[in-house]
């Protein structure tokens, strides 16, 4: 790591910092920092989803039974296969390996599609049946009350969640384009880094969300 | 280290650095971006105060003077709307901090200038998009958007709520880019306690908004979701809690209200020793305190919810954790005072309006003790004392304190004194004419008379008058303010580097800085406020 950031101090950096490792350290800590703010901004959903799982447990059993856990699982591995193929694209661009960066951000962004293929196939078959939030809601097979909320933070979570794979894969894709043109080395490779921040930050709260939607009983 | 295009040649100070305004409107210079949110604030400022100056108008007598009820509900939510989330939130970190506080740990930007341009122009759209709603339908809910009103109100209420929720991504970059600038470009020498005490106010100030503004955009999120999708989370027709909302609504705003008054707090910190020529009494309980208020702030927000129908628990809890935060408050008020006890006082404007904001705010923070007290907050909720109330931290404490940094930090920004006689007789007006709008509120409010109502019975006649006359002294003192300031730009004398004396290191620059801040890179070895007679303890290296 330390060899890492000697070569990042004699980069080409912003002249408002001292050197190119200062600014790699600053933009590491801005991402963290604005990580904390997605937390805080999933939180309130988290907290509506307890509410109701405190008062309104036999509803949530009944509920759940409406969501397809096992494409839920399939969405959990081929999330949790991103992020280790994010993790390789971080390192191989630590070490100015460009083809296996640029293949490794290549594969993060097919999984991260097949993620939102199956959501697309989730959310289509749910729209057919009528499985919709609050007063949308209209699937004849279980009219218990409160369910259509439970449906409101399935899909307030899960989409909020999903815009959020939708923004990666545009920044993965640039990444793509930059990496391809060579610009990630050993010296520099701060927007890959943090960009792993990030995509790890929503593979982890699909893994919250998963069990908690999905497999609560 | 070069900037602009080559071959251009470059004005010697920020302001003239590059003429034109496209290479105002592209900047990543912190000082340019500053004065441009100071413009745009200020703009929205005058609207904001137009609605106040109308309602003070329309309750100059009982019974209907020149609007209905519909439009004058339209006129309140404005107002609040506008000054909330438009001007006070953003206005000290945003316009005076953007400037100051890089300058005053020695550093040449913000740490992520591109963010900090993106932040101004998020806030821009954000605010035309609400403000838009004006040409619309309007949006008559409140500023507070409770539950179920605003999901059934046929009004642009969704357009607002989109523009504050995107106004409140610039709240977010702002801080994220302040917490770490604080973090990693400190000059050489300027540890931890050695950081000058507006500095620690904007610190703790961005990590409130760092935390909480994300819980209003869902928030936000929420309430547009259940107008265009009826959700149904808020709303008790479709098996929703419209109570959840008002917890959701205050658990960002009751820390918003200390985004609002810690950067205040941090500017009087920074005026009352150097025009006392002394140094802050208990810097480090001044920092502790600080953030003791930025905690306190994130757990007390049910007591904007005693009658909603909670618990007498959740009260209790909720009362009495509020009583907390006058402590460390306190810390700071007699912390003031003790830094002006034997004082060589000057009494320019910034020392004058310091003054006012002890005294203000002081009535301010008491009378939140009487509404902190569920027995007594039940008769005087939704009355004109918690009006009074508000006004009276944000406006006495906020703005008050906002015009006293405007007045210390001119010369700076400009290069040129204000003409302090026209700033005295503002200062003036503005403290006097405050007090006489507000104070009869919280008479009117204990009396009886709710708030948000464009009606009163005529026993409340008297008072509503002498506050709507206290209202146009206000709006006088700022045209005063305005004017004074704009003239001085041209007509002021000569400011030079340092023309109060100041410690900190952006005294230590000319007067206007030039783009990169300083001439010598600067190298700290003590604190801020060390004062000796009337040597100044110049352990600075210009």
């Amino acid at each position: 790591m330390s060899q890492v950031g000697v070569l990042a101090a004699d980069r080409q950096h912003a002249h408002h910092f001292k050197d190119g490792n200062a600014e790699f350290e600053a933009c590491k800590q801005g991402m963290w920092i604005f990580l904390v703010t997605e937390v805080l901004f999933f939180s309130g959903m988290f907290l509506a989803y307890a509410i109701l799982r405190v008062f309104y447990p036999e509803m949530m059993k009944d509920a759940h039974e409406l969501l397809n856990w096992k494409m839920g699982a399939i969405n959990t591995v081929v999330l949790i296969t991103s992020s280790l193929t994010m993790a390789l694209a971080v390192s191989s661009s630590q070490r100015g390996e460009t083809k296996k960066t640029v293949n490794f951000l290549w594969a993060t962004l097919v999984l991260a599609g097949g993620f939102l293929v199956v959501k697309y196939f989730e959310y289509s078959h749910k729209i057919h049946e009528g499985i919709l939030p609050g007063a949308m809601y209209h699937y004849e097979e279980l009219k218990v009350a409160k369910v259509p909320l439970f449906m409101s933070v399935y899909f307030v979570m899960t989409g909020i969640h999903g815009l959020h794979v939708i923004i990666g894969m545009f920044v993965i894709y640039g990444l793509i384009r930059r990496a391809r043109r060579g610009e990630f080395g050993p010296s520099y490779y701060t927007p890959v880094e943090i960009t792993g921040l990030y995509w790890h930050f929503v593979d982890l709260v699909w893994i919250y969300l998963f069990p908690l939607l999905y497999l609560v009983s | 280290m070069s900037h602009g295009k080559p071959g251009v040649v470059h004005g010697d100070n920020y302001f003239n650095y590059e003429p034109g305004i496209w290479s105002w409107l592209t900047t990543l210079d912190h000082k340019r971006i500053g004065l441009m949110y100071l413009f745009t604030i200020m703009c929205m400022f005058l609207l904001g105060g137009i609605f106040a100056l109308a309602i003070r108008m329309e309750l100059f007598s009982p019974g209907m003077q020149f609007l209905t009820n519909d439009q004058f509900n339209r006129f309140f939510t404005y107002h609040g709307a506008i000054m909330v989330f438009m001007v006070v939130i953003p206005l000290i970190p945003a316009a005076i901090g953007n400037f100051v506080m890089p300058m005053m740990i020695g550093a040449k930007d913000v740490a992520f200038p591109r963010w900090n341009l993106t932040s101004y122009y998020i806030y821009l759209f954000g605010a035309i998009l609400a403000a838009s709603t004006l040409f619309i339908k309007g949006v008559d809910t409140g500023w507070t958007f409770y539950a179920p009103y605003s999901i059934r109100t046929g009004t642009s209420a969704t357009l607002v709520l989109g523009g504050a929720f995107i106004m409140g991504f610039s709240s977010i970059l702002t801080g994220l880019n302040f917490i770490v600038t604080i973090h990693k470009l400190r000059c050489p020498g300027l540890t931890w306690d050695r950081l000058p005490l507006f500095v620690w106010a904007i610190y703790a100030t961005s990590v409130i908004q760092v935390l909480a503004t994300p819980v209003l955009a869902i928030t936000l999120l929420l309430l547009i979701l259940e107008r265009t999708l009826n959700i149904g989370i808020f709303d008790p027709k479709l098996g929703g809690d419209p109570v959840l909302f008002q917890h959701f609504f205050w658990f960002y705003s009751h820390p918003a209200v200390y985004i609002m008054v810690l950067p205040g707090m941090g500017i009087i910190s920074e005026v009352i020793p150097v025009f006392s020529r002394k140094p802050i009494f208990g810097y480090k309980a001044f920092a502790a305190a600080t953030f003791g208020i930025a905690l306190v702030a994130f757990v007390v927000w049910g007591h904007h919810m005693f009658v909603s129908g909670q618990s007498d628990v959740a009260n209790f809890i909720f009362s009495l954790i509020t009583m907390f935060v006058a402590i460390p408050t306190g810390v700071k008020v007699f912390g003031w005072l003790a830094t002006l006890y034997k004082g060589s006082l000057r009494f320019n404007v910034p020392l004058v309006y310091a003054l006012w904001f002890l005294f203000v705010f002081t009535i301010g923070g008491l009378t939140g003790v009487f509404l902190a007290t569920v027995s007594i907050d039940v008769h005087l909720t939704a009355t004109y004392f918690v009006v009074a109330h508000f006004h009276y931290v944000m406006v006495g404490g906020t703005l008050l304190a906002f015009l006293a940094g405007l007045h210390y930090w001119f010369p700076k920004f400009t290069g040129k004194m204000y003409h302090e006689g026209p700033a005295q007789v503002a200062a003036w007006f503005i403290g006097i004419g405050f007090n006489v709008t507000f104070f009869p509120q919280f008479i009117l409010g204990a009396l009886g008379m709710p708030r948000r109502y464009a009606d009163y019975l005529p026993q409340f006649t008297t008072l509503n008058r002498v506050s709507t006359v206290g209202s146009w002294f206000i709006g006088m003192g700022f045209v005063i303010v305005a004017i004074n300031l704009i003239r001085s730009i041209k007509t002021g004398s000569k400011a030079g580097d340092n023309p109060w004396g100041g410690l900190t290191l952006e005294w230590q620059s000319p007067s206007p800085p030039p783009m990169e801040n300083f001439l010598h890179d600067p190298v700290v070895t003590e604190g801020p406020y060390e004062y000796r007679g009337d040597k100044i303890g110049l352990g600075l290296n210009a």
